[in-house]
């Protein structure tokens, strides 16, 4: 009865078409799924007793100068204005060797720079160095937009307020102060310094800041930021560059100096050491806390005991499961039928 | 619109009344209206509309979280991809109608065996036979396959054909608006200042087929306007969610901005005029911007692609490609895919759906002997050679040599046998060249039988009203017809008295075999035992019977008798009684010659397909306009209806209590507690709202409701008795039902049942049906394109439904189910954590992710592992599927996108979001070169990664080029953004210049994301192993199976059951055989026809109560006897429906 003579509406028969493409199907059989529970519960486990003694080598030391409590040295400096500069010490002693390098950060805690309308607070294109912008600053930047009539540079709240406590690390030998030396050159990343903010291309830099006002809370323009180094002022200022690279939580941590130099190359010895501190950031109002804080570092950064703890859970975990599923699998295993 | 008002030729005053004009407008778009027209068009759709929302926000720079682009590029590509699928669309309809219309040429000749579809209802004005006769076909309406008679008026049959006579008529037609009513019409035609009577005599129907008249010319009254069905869509529920969580971020803004932010003020001095509260205010709409990606734009792209890929599928299927008509299934909507796999209720037509509605003459049993073999289709081996007789139809075979020899050896009862085929029937003879007949037959059971006759060397050659010729093995022979007693359904057989060539007066009979059988001489005795042997044989292989016999009339008898013929057809009062009695009399002690088995030939694979579908629990309908007992027939032959079925309920009340007392008895015997509890409505409020329960019943039943009963039963006293009846039946068989009936029962079964409900039919009179159901199919490749053209789905077999169910609509389902949760799963754990990073930001509405990343996310990152997903995944093969029809079952119930998997869904979500979010969180603080957001960038990262793993479980080498590839370009695309390049282009736009190499470049970033990663997968897979050993699914033993090769697919033939069950439908109306001896050929009728329809030797089209077979009872059990009232009653009329398709 077939006569098949003209079939020109056939569908071709391809694999894609016909939906026979060759495919993997995994299975969730107990010969996979047990061993491999019990694979990665052990390797976690390396991992996270790895990860925990590593954690466990790094020295960590923190020191909290809000100076909210009233016997702290830096109490005086709360009640003050802020304009003032104050200048507290505070003492500490180091009982074993704090191997270096050493990296000495600033910490706050509950500045939310993670808030949005913070940091839009700011201009791309002026801190890239245009100089259009430089006249006319975005609206983001708003209030910290104009002053006295003439556009801030750089503009916003984020650059407006930068942290401008600044430290000074002295190891106490015979009574005598030694000045640890702290080295800041490399502490912002790579790309910030020198892609992401410009200085524009003017000589003398402070040239290009005729007409421009400097933000509010500044005491001195960006183009005097660091007087010891005439490279290191303007938009590529390292202080300033770790300042702008927002933290996402609003209890952060950021880079202030690290203690790579002279004697102190090896890192801290055992001393006594006076941190002086000129006290220009307030925090009370947001009841914020700073602190100054020496840590060392591992292949893995900074100290976090976390994460070795949590592999180490894990691991352990999926260990448990394997067990628990090859009792499953053995007892209570719904029964072959067909 | 109580009055339907227009004039021939007068354009004007036509258009004045606003009916939908002739015109079939082909496309919606032209070049330049496309643009604004579909943009307006794309804009009205929520979804696109709802971005269009979310682009005025963001421009807003007090809301404005994120970047105008993040929604601008998205919407911009789900516009061009939308409007370029709709232009396309546009431009395929377009060709496609246009095509469709040429064959259309209503008021054109028509070339003569062609035939023809109105699509139009029409008024005949004048047609080329005599009389203005001219005669069509409504199988495509009521499913009668006779041939009807309609004729003009004699004032418009004198227009002729003459063109300009035509162009000049102006008759004003005075009717009825359009209506479901195919058997009455009323309205008026004033023509020469003349007023005639317009009835359904001269109405054209659209959906009918004119055969055998070469022209007709007729006036349209009305056409139909809509074609399409209305398109379904899912709405989304996912809106108030992100409603809910804007609302507690929003509050908790509030909470900080009074605790914290007026504390931080001296570092973010607030702006003028903004206070807490409507800081609050501007927060919640910034977090509906950022959070807007729970129902991301492209989700609608994605799942619009998805359907369109399976539905490419659908047409690309090779197994539902049928060779022998070059047709393809085809997919005409794409949005339906998933529905197919939770198809509830499948209604079928019969006539050409279920069967091919072909009639092949395959056994018969003469004087005792049985002849013929049913042999294995497609095998010509064994076929009788007929090339012995030139006038033999080359199509008909027939597989039993001895019969051949019988004939060849001349033996007197094979030979009467024959001739009375020849002579006793109804049927036109056509002859256009030497040789080639050509048989009008009015029903196809008698065609055959005379086709049969015609090969064996018996070959009826023409007829005249009172002679019949016909070629006995070659020698020229004229029979003089003197009477035909015709058939009606009390009669159930039917007669002819001839004279033969040599003067020898006859009388042929054939009719049921119960009735043939208390008719037959007692000498017969001995035969008949032997012939009801062979019926039983007949019966039991599904075929339809008849019984033959003959006697030979005295010619005195036979004067006096006619002489009484004469006075009683001429008699005023109780004709039919009379003619009735006579004929009763001279059909008496006749000779039995033996029967005839016919088999109504099932589309190939039917029973298969319907078996399938039972086990698939699907429950199938057979809506039909075909009489009970062949639609009775039919189901049990397409295993439909079974001999071990607890029982077969048929319903034929003929009243509205006695219908409700049938389906009521039903009911209790079923289940008898039943009877007490009438309520079975889940609320008892009976309103439109009310949800009829699923009941479950032992046993299995069947019900067979007749098209009266029906109309009783789909009163909105009885409907509920109706369905809770029919539904715990497995199988229900509506027969003799009028469309309007068919779309009511699908209705009935959509509005009380909430189930997905499937109807498949070829003709016309499935159309409503099909466009009731939330999925029509048509059957394609054959005459009528009407179905098809409503339908969503088309093949050219019955028996690919349970490949379009079973395997396409499981599979689409399967794949939009999986791709909704892995969709909603990724861009919920997406959302979740800006939820939680909104604790730690002061619920400012800050992105924890690069704008970019948020931009691309949906679309480049993970789009296309989803999408392959949706396109690629199969639990199961085909073959299982087909192996396995209950997999079909958690579809039906909607297992896999239920709101219990919804809930699970967004829970496993908000756990990965927490994983997501506090993980990195805690193993980041505080360290080196801390910087949250590269952090949650990776998060992101470690996100795809995961979700890519979990979900997928059928890997095709294309799954995997696109996670790797979408992994990949993840890492293209960042190192792109954030690298030195991009930066000097906009500074502005690319503020995460360095972080990727800086992040990426910790040993700690990439611990983070591995541990992420496995904390988001091990819980699903121990859940998902646990689950699998404990209770496992179906679906999951099957795949446990799979390691043994799939089965070899059974095509064994379906074992019959020998009881005998069938009756020979007679499947022709009373009265055509007036036709025949009356002569109107030739002479004007004396006097105008009475309305009603027993006038004309028309069969009514629409709902006839008439024509009942021959009343055998397909169990053995006795059924109505009584016969129905010949008048229609006025439940019959039904209520209208405004339906565009009648």
């Amino acid at each position: 009865m077939k006569e098949e003579g003209n079939l020109e509406n056939r569908p071709s028969n391809t694999a894609f078409t016909q939906q026979r493409l060759p495919a993997w199907q995994p299975m969730l059989s107990a010969g996979v799924v047990i061993p491999g529970f019990l694979v990665i519960g052990l390797a976690f486990i390396g991992i996270g007793v790895g990860l925990l003694i590593t954690s466990r080598s790094i020295q960590v030391l923190e020191l909290d100068y809000t100076g909210t409590e009233t016997n702290s040295p830096c109490n005086k400096c709360t009640t003050l204005p802020i304009q003032n500069n104050c200048v507290c010490k505070l003492n500490f002693t180091i009982d074993t060797l704090f191997k270096g390098p050493v990296f000495f950060y600033y910490s706050l805690t509950n500045y939310f720079q993670s808030q949005r309308k913070y940091g839009a607070s700011l201009d791309y294109n002026q801190l890239s160095g245009d100089l259009t912008y430089f006249k006319s600053p975005a609206s983001d930047c708003d209030p910290y937009r104009y002053a006295n009539g003439k556009p801030i540079v750089p503009c916003g709240s984020l650059a407006n307020s930068m942290f401008n406590d600044t430290f000074k690390l002295y190891q106490i030998v015979n009574g005598k102060e030694n000045l640890v030396p702290f080295d800041g050159k490399g502490i912002a990343w790579w790309t910030d310094y020198n892609i992401k903010y410009r200085n524009p291309d003017y000589s003398p830099l402070e040239n290009a800041f005729n007409d421009t006002e400097k933000p509010v809370f500044w005491s001195k323009p960006a183009y005097k930021l660091d007087t010891s180094d005439s490279s290191n002022n303007g938009f590529v200022n390292q202080d300033f560059l770790v300042w702008m690279r927002r933290a996402a939580l609003p209890n952060f941590r950021k880079l202030y100096r690290r203690i790579t130099e002279g004697d102190y190359k090896d890192g801290l010895p055992v001393g006594n050491y006076s941190l002086e501190i000129s006290y220009n950031y307030p925090v009370k109002s947001f009841d914020g806390t700073k602190k100054a804080t020496f840590s060392n570092v591992s292949w893995m950064g900074g100290q976090n005991e976390f994460l070795g703890i949590a592999y180490l859970a894990i691991g352990s975990m999926c260990v448990v499961m394997s067990v628990v599923m090859l009792i499953v699998y053995a007892k209570f295993r719904f029964p072959e039928d067909d | 619109e109580l009055e339907r008002k227009l004039r021939a030729n007068d354009r004007d005053f036509n258009l004045s009344f606003r009916y939908a004009t002739n015109a079939i407008k082909t496309s919606k778009y032209n070049l330049f209206s496309f643009l604004p027209l579909n943009l307006f068009e794309q804009f009205q759709r929520i979804a696109n509309a709802y971005f269009l929302v979310l682009l005025v926000l963001q421009v807003i720079p007090q809301i404005s979280s994120l970047s105008w682009f993040t929604t601008v590029v998205p919407l911009i590509l789900v516009l061009s991809v939308t409007a370029a699928k709709d232009a396309t669309d546009d431009i395929v309809r377009n060709s496609s109608r246009s095509s469709f219309r040429q064959s259309f040429r209503v008021y054109e000749p028509s070339s003569p065996c062609l035939s023809l579809d109105f699509q139009a209802d029409l008024l005949l004005l004048s047609s080329s036979e005599p009389l203005n006769l001219v005669y069509v076909e409504t199988a495509e309406l009521d499913g009668e396959t006779n041939l009807k008679v309609r004729q003009a008026l004699p004032v418009t049959g004198e227009l002729g054909e003459d063109m300009e006579k035509l162009a000049d008529f102006n008759g004003e037609v005075r009717c009825e608006p359009p209506n479901n009513r195919l058997d009455r019409f009323t309205g008026t035609l004033v023509f020469g200042g003349q007023k005639y009577s317009l009835d359904n005599e001269k109405i054209l129907l659209r959906g009918c087929t004119l055969r055998n008249t070469e022209w007709c010319f007729g006036l349209v009254l009305f056409q139909s306007s809509c074609w399409s069905s209305a398109p379904r869509r899912v709405q989304d529920p996912i809106f108030g969610f992100l409603a809910v969580m804007c609302v507690v971020l929003a509050i908790g803004n509030y909470i900080w901005e009074t605790k914290e932010g007026s504390g931080f003020t001296a570092f973010l001095p607030r702006d003028d005029g903004i206070s807490a509260g409507f800081s609050t205010f501007l927060t919640f709409w910034s977090y509906i911007i950022i959070l807007n990606t729970v129902v991301p734009i492209s989700l609608y792209v994605s799942v619009e692609i998805i359907r369109l890929g399976n539905s490419f599928y659908i047409d690309w299927d090779r197994k539902m490609y049928h060779a022998h008509s070059d047709t393809p299934a085809e997919a005409r909507t794409t949005t339906l895919n998933e529905e197919l796999g939770q198809i509830k209720y499948v209604f079928s037509d019969k006539t050409g759906t279920l069967t091919q509605n072909i009639m092949v003459f395959n056994k018969c049993s003469i004087n005792g002997k049985s002849y013929g073999t049913v042999a294995p289709p497609t095998s010509h081996r064994n076929a009788v050679d007929f090339s012995f007789n030139p006038l033999a139809d080359p199509r008909f075979v027939f597989h039993d040599r001895s019969l051949v020899e019988a004939v060849k050896l001349e033996n007197p009862e094979v030979h009467t046998f024959f001739r009375l085929l020849a002579l006793c029937h109804t049927v036109m003879a056509e002859e256009k060249t030497e040789g080639e007949l050509f048989y009008q037959a009015q029903s196809p059971d008698e065609g055959a039988l005379v086709t049969a006759a015609r090969n064996f060397g018996f070959v009826f050659r023409s007829r005249t009203p009172d002679s019949i010729c016909i070629v006995e093995m070659g020698k020229q022979l004229s029979y003089e017809l003197l009477a035909i007693l015709d058939f009606n359904n009390v009669r159930k057989r039917m007669s002819v008295i001839v004279r033969g060539p040599e003067g020898k007066l006859s009388l042929y009979c054939k009719g049921a075999d119960t009735i043939i059988y208390e008719k037959l001489h007692p000498s017969c005795r001995k035969l008949m035992d032997i012939t009801t042997e062979h019926l039983n044989e007949f019966a039991g292989e599904g075929l339809r019977t008849l019984a033959l016999a003959y006697k030979d009339l005295g010619e005195e008898d036979f004067r006096e008798w006619k002489q009484r013929h004469h006075e009683a057809s001429t008699s005023l009062d109780d004709r039919e009684g009379k003619l009735d009695q006579l004929y009763e009399e001279i059909e008496t002690d006749l000779l039995l010659l033996g029967a005839t088995a016919i088999e109504d030939k099932l589309q190939d694979g039917v029973p298969q397909t319907i078996e399938q579908l039972a086990k698939a629990d699907i429950k199938v309908w057979v809506l039909t306009g075909d009489k009970q007992e062949t639609a009775e027939n039919i189901g049990y032959s397409c295993n439909l209806l079974r001999e071990e079925m607890n029982e077969v309920f048929v319903v034929s009340g003929n009243s509205g209590d006695e219908v409700q007392q049938e389906l009521r008895n039903a009911l209790s015997s079923m289940k008898p507690e039943a009877a007490e509890n009438s309520v079975f409505l889940s609320d008892a409020t009976s309103g439109k709202g009310a949800k009829a329960e699923d009941e479950a019943v032992n046993g299995d039943y069947g019900l067979v409701i007749n098209g009266h009963s029906l109309a009783y039963a789909l009163e909105s006293s009885m409907e509920l008795d109706f369905l809770r009846t029919a539904c715990l039946c497995k199988a229900v068989i509506c027969c003799r039902v009028t469309p309007l009936q068919k779309a009511q029962v699908v209705e009935l079964v959509k509005t009380y049942k909430r189930a997905v409900t499937l109807a498949i039919g070829d003709g016309a009179n499935d159309v409503s049906m099909i466009k009731a159901a939330h999925i029509g199919v048509g059957i394609s490749g054959q005459e009528g394109m009407q179905a098809v053209l409503s339908s969503d789905y088309s093949f050219a077999q019955f028996r690919f439904l349970q490949r379009l169910l079973l395997v396409h609509g499981r599979w689409s389902y399967l794949r939009m189910c999986k791709f909704l949760r892995y969709f909603f799963y990724k861009n919920f754990t997406f959302t979740f954590v800006h939820f939680w990073f909104g604790f730690f930001c002061g619920f400012s509405a800050q992105t924890v992710y690069d704008e970019w990343f948020i931009t691309l996310y949906n679309l480049m990152y993970t789009a296309l592992p989803v999408l392959g997903m949706g396109l690629f995944d199969q639990d199961v093969n085909s073959s299982w599927s087909f192996q396995y029809p209950q997999l079909y079952v958690p579809g039906q119930r909607n297992l896999y996108f239920s709101k219990k998997a919804f809930f699970k869904c967004a829970l496993h979500s908000c756990y990965s979001s927490l994983v997501l979010f506090f993980i990195p969180y805690a193993a980041l603080q505080d360290t080196v070169r801390d910087d949250g957001k590269d952090v949650a960038d990776y998060q992101s990262f470690a996100l795809l990664t995961q979700t890519c793993l979990m979900f997928m479980s059928y890997w095709t080498a294309v799954n995997t080029f696109f996670v790797l590839g979408s992994l990949a370009m993840y890492f293209a695309v960042t190192f792109t953004l954030y690298s030195n390049g991009m930066f000097y282009i906009l500074p502005a736009a690319f503020p995460f210049i360095g972080t990727a190499r800086n992040s990426l470049s910790q040993p700690n970033v990439w611990l983070t994301v591995l541990l992420t990663s496995i904390l988001c997968v091990l819980p699903v897979v121990t859940y998902r192993f646990l689950l699998t050993q404990l209770c496992p699914t179906i679906n999951e033993k099957v795949r446990q199976a799979k390691a043994t090769p799939p089965p070899p697919s059974q095509r064994a033939r379906i074992r019959r059951t020998s009881s005998r069950r069938s009756g020979y439908a007679f499947s022709h109306a009373q009265g055509y055989g007036d036709l025949v001896t009356s002569g109107r050929y030739l002479r004007r009728p004396p006097m105008p026809r009475p309305s009603g329809f027993v006038n004309m030797g028309r069969a009514t089209t629409g709902f006839s109560p008439m024509g009942r077979s021959a009343g055998y009872s397909p169990t053995g059990r006795s059924q109505n006897t009584k016969a129905p009232d010949v008048e229609v009653t006025s439940l019959q009329m039904f209520r209208t429906i405004p339906d565009p398709a009648l």
